[in-house]
């Protein structure tokens, strides 16, 4: 099914305008003929343009505002507030070089990065021995998975509290890169579950009369033919994990520890009347790195998305 | 039985199978080494921490001593607290109402970009983006697009004359609940809707065709063809939507921290805050256990939508 879905987003993709290159194609015109321009005006291109400035005015507001001069900021009579003629890059500079932002990027980049690794591989081999070993007991172990995607970490954070001071991971990298595969294996082994079913069963089987063992099998065939399930879970984990609040406000409590998001909450803000320029440009650069994956791997989210919802 | 052959020495030599080979060719032994490392992770941080909670609730642990059983206690004290209540009609209005409308603004959403559009693609993508930034961070801009004195909306509305005084989007009762949910309506929407677009493009156009011969309006597409065959794909939607609005944390801890005077304080913020902020863990983890019910509750209602869908189907619903 996601399988479809991605080879048809991708059919989209590559041919934006949709049908009018693919005539043969079943999406033939149909029944748009039906449809005049004042009438598609009206119910199609205004509601969604609506729509879409309302949903990307934050993002304008948060760049506009992170370039404006602080007299303009505040000052929304004198100057048109919706446009700015002297951009400057003095928020920017002050965040980079005046507070620790970069180590906090490094900080979430690094955290992000080892937590979906671990995830990755361990669901890699818990979505094959589910989908493919069928050992005794494997479709109640995907159930346990699915139910365990549904366990928020709000109610988890508590408890987990005072498990990672018993372990004595309180207040380092490894509170958030341990725990943060909590919500990242159920996700993914759910994902690739999916994709691994979508692999031909006679292609194994080719191997293993040829003598391949489990894992060379694994390895070799099962996950070259994965890789578009390997980066639609990678880069879905990396955004959980880039995303991911509660547990990174509840155990780092040292500034140089923090990531982008609880820093921003917690060490930035403070008293100044013009801390909004500054306050911005961090939320801008800290959603850039997200916004460029995503860039370039669009159909890949959505087909994440989808196929951890549809199976 | 298994047998294990050597590829080296075949075919010429068979030999029995060793114990070590049967560690590694056996399905069930080969299963549980593919499962070790999953199963650790969600079995510590996970299972466990679960149990915990629960147990915590029984106690009055605070931070940095671990508490003795005390039964109840901490729900009677929570039965009786009127924060703990209004933190309950916050939750249960935040998550009916922003699910609401999530639904419907981004069930309108996918019908709109399932028609055909020039840059389809590229609109879509740009559909996604509220989805795609971390949620704190969005966050601070409605932060500063609501601000008391400086906030542009006001400044808009007052420029148009539809107001004479700036709106106090987070500092009034009703207004900050407003404000929170519109925020959550404005994150969730994406994800409702490319989900629902990715099953309605599964629709084929020429049941469309065949309705309109017919003579069906509109709106008789849509309740008798469109809407029944997204049942399944909404049913799981909506849980998950309901699920994340529910255990919501980060919007409002960023936006209001409660504030003001509790008025949006959900649940998992004020388990936060009683647990972590006022050190006493035992209190915070009654709060969030009885997050759970709901949660079940939200999680049987999809499943029973589901179960629906698979005999419409003939069983088959992937």
């Amino acid at each position: 099914m996601t399988d479809t879905l991605a080879t048809k987003a991708a059919q989209l993709a590559t041919n934006p305008k949709g049908v009018l290159g693919a005539a043969a194609d079943d999406y033939s015109d149909g029944m748009s003929y039906l449809n005049n321009l004042p009438r598609r005006l009206v119910t199609l291109y205004l509601p969604l343009s609506i729509i879409l400035l309302v949903l990307l005015f934050p993002f304008y507001w948060m760049a506009l505002t992170s370039i404006k001069p602080d007299a303009q900021l505040l000052d929304l009579d004198t100057y048109s507030p919706f446009w700015t003629w002297n951009p400057t890059f003095k928020h920017i500079y002050k965040l980079l070089f005046e507070t620790e932002y970069p180590v906090w990027l490094w900080n979430t980049m690094l955290v992000a990065t080892c937590a979906t690794a671990i995830s990755i591989v361990a669901s890699v081999l818990a979505a094959y021995a589910i989908v493919r070993l069928r050992y005794r007991g494997a479709q109640w172990v995907g159930g346990a998975i699915f139910l365990a995607y549904l366990v928020p970490p709000s109610i988890l954070f508590i408890p987990l509290s005072t498990v990672v001071f018993q372990y004595g991971l309180f207040d380092t990298p490894f509170a958030l890169i341990l725990t943060y595969p909590t919500i990242l294996i159920p996700f993914s082994t759910w994902l690739l579950m999916g994709y691994f079913k979508t692999i031909p069963f006679e292609l194994e089987e080719c191997a293993l009369i040829d003598g391949a063992s489990r894992w060379q099998i694994l390895v070799r065939i099962v996950l070259p033919l994965a890789i578009p399930g390997l980066i639609s879970a990678f880069i879905f984990c990396f955004t959980l994990c880039w995303n991911e609040f509660i547990y990174a406000l509840t155990f780092i409590s040292s500034t140089q520890y923090k990531t982008v998001p609880v820093a921003i909450v917690t060490a930035l803000v403070d008293g100044d009347i013009y801390r909004w320029g500054s306050l911005m440009a961090g939320a801008m650069i800290g959603s850039l790195p997200l916004v460029i994956l995503y860039a370039f791997f669009v159909e890949h989210y959505v087909s994440a998305m989808t196929g951890a919802v549809k199976e | 039985m298994t047998i294990a052959i050597d590829q080296k020495r075949a075919p010429t030599a068979f030999r029995e199978a060793t114990t070590w080979d049967q560690l590694k060719t056996n399905r069930n032994w080969l299963a549980i080494w593919f499962m070790l490392p999953a199963a650790a992770f969600l079995i510590l941080f996970l299972a466990y921490p679960l149990g915990l909670g629960v147990w915590l609730s029984f106690t009055d642990a605070r931070i940095g001593r671990s508490g003795i059983f005390v039964g109840l206690e901490n729900y009677e004290w929570l039965w009786d607290d009127s924060t703990f209540w209004l933190s309950v009609f916050n939750t249960l209005l935040y998550t009916s109402v922003a699910s609401i409308i999530k639904f419907a603004v981004g069930l309108y959403l996918a019908l709109l970009l399932n028609e055909r559009l020039p840059f389809k693609a590229i609109i879509r993508a740009l559909v996604l983006v509220p989805f795609i930034v971390p949620t704190v961070l969005s966050a601070i801009a409605f932060w500063w697009l609501f601000d008391p004195q400086f906030s542009i909306i006001s400044w808009s509305l007052r420029k148009m004359g539809l107001i004479t005084e700036n709106i106090n989007f987070l500092g009034d009762i009703w207004n900050a609940r407003w404000s929170v949910i519109f925020a959550n309506i404005w994150r969730g929407v994406p994800f409702v809707a490319i989900t629902l677009l990715a099953g309605l493009q599964t629709v084929s156009p020429s049941l469309y065709e065949a309705a309109t011969i017919d003579g069906a309006t509109n709106w008789q597409r849509f309740r008798y063809i469109t809407y029944p065959l997204l049942t399944p794909i909404i049913a799981v939607v909506m849980t998950f939507s309901v699920l994340f609005t529910f255990t919501d944390f980060q919007l409002i801890w960023v936006m209001t921290r409660g504030g003001p005077v509790n008025a949006t304080h959900l649940m998992a913020t004020l388990s936060y805050q009683r647990a972590i902020l006022g050190g006493q863990l035992g209190e915070g983890a009654a709060i969030s256990t009885a997050m759970i019910p709901f949660l079940l509750c939200a999680i049987l209602v999809s499943w029973f939508g589901l179960q629906r869908r698979k005999w419409q189907q003939g069983g088959d619903n992937d």
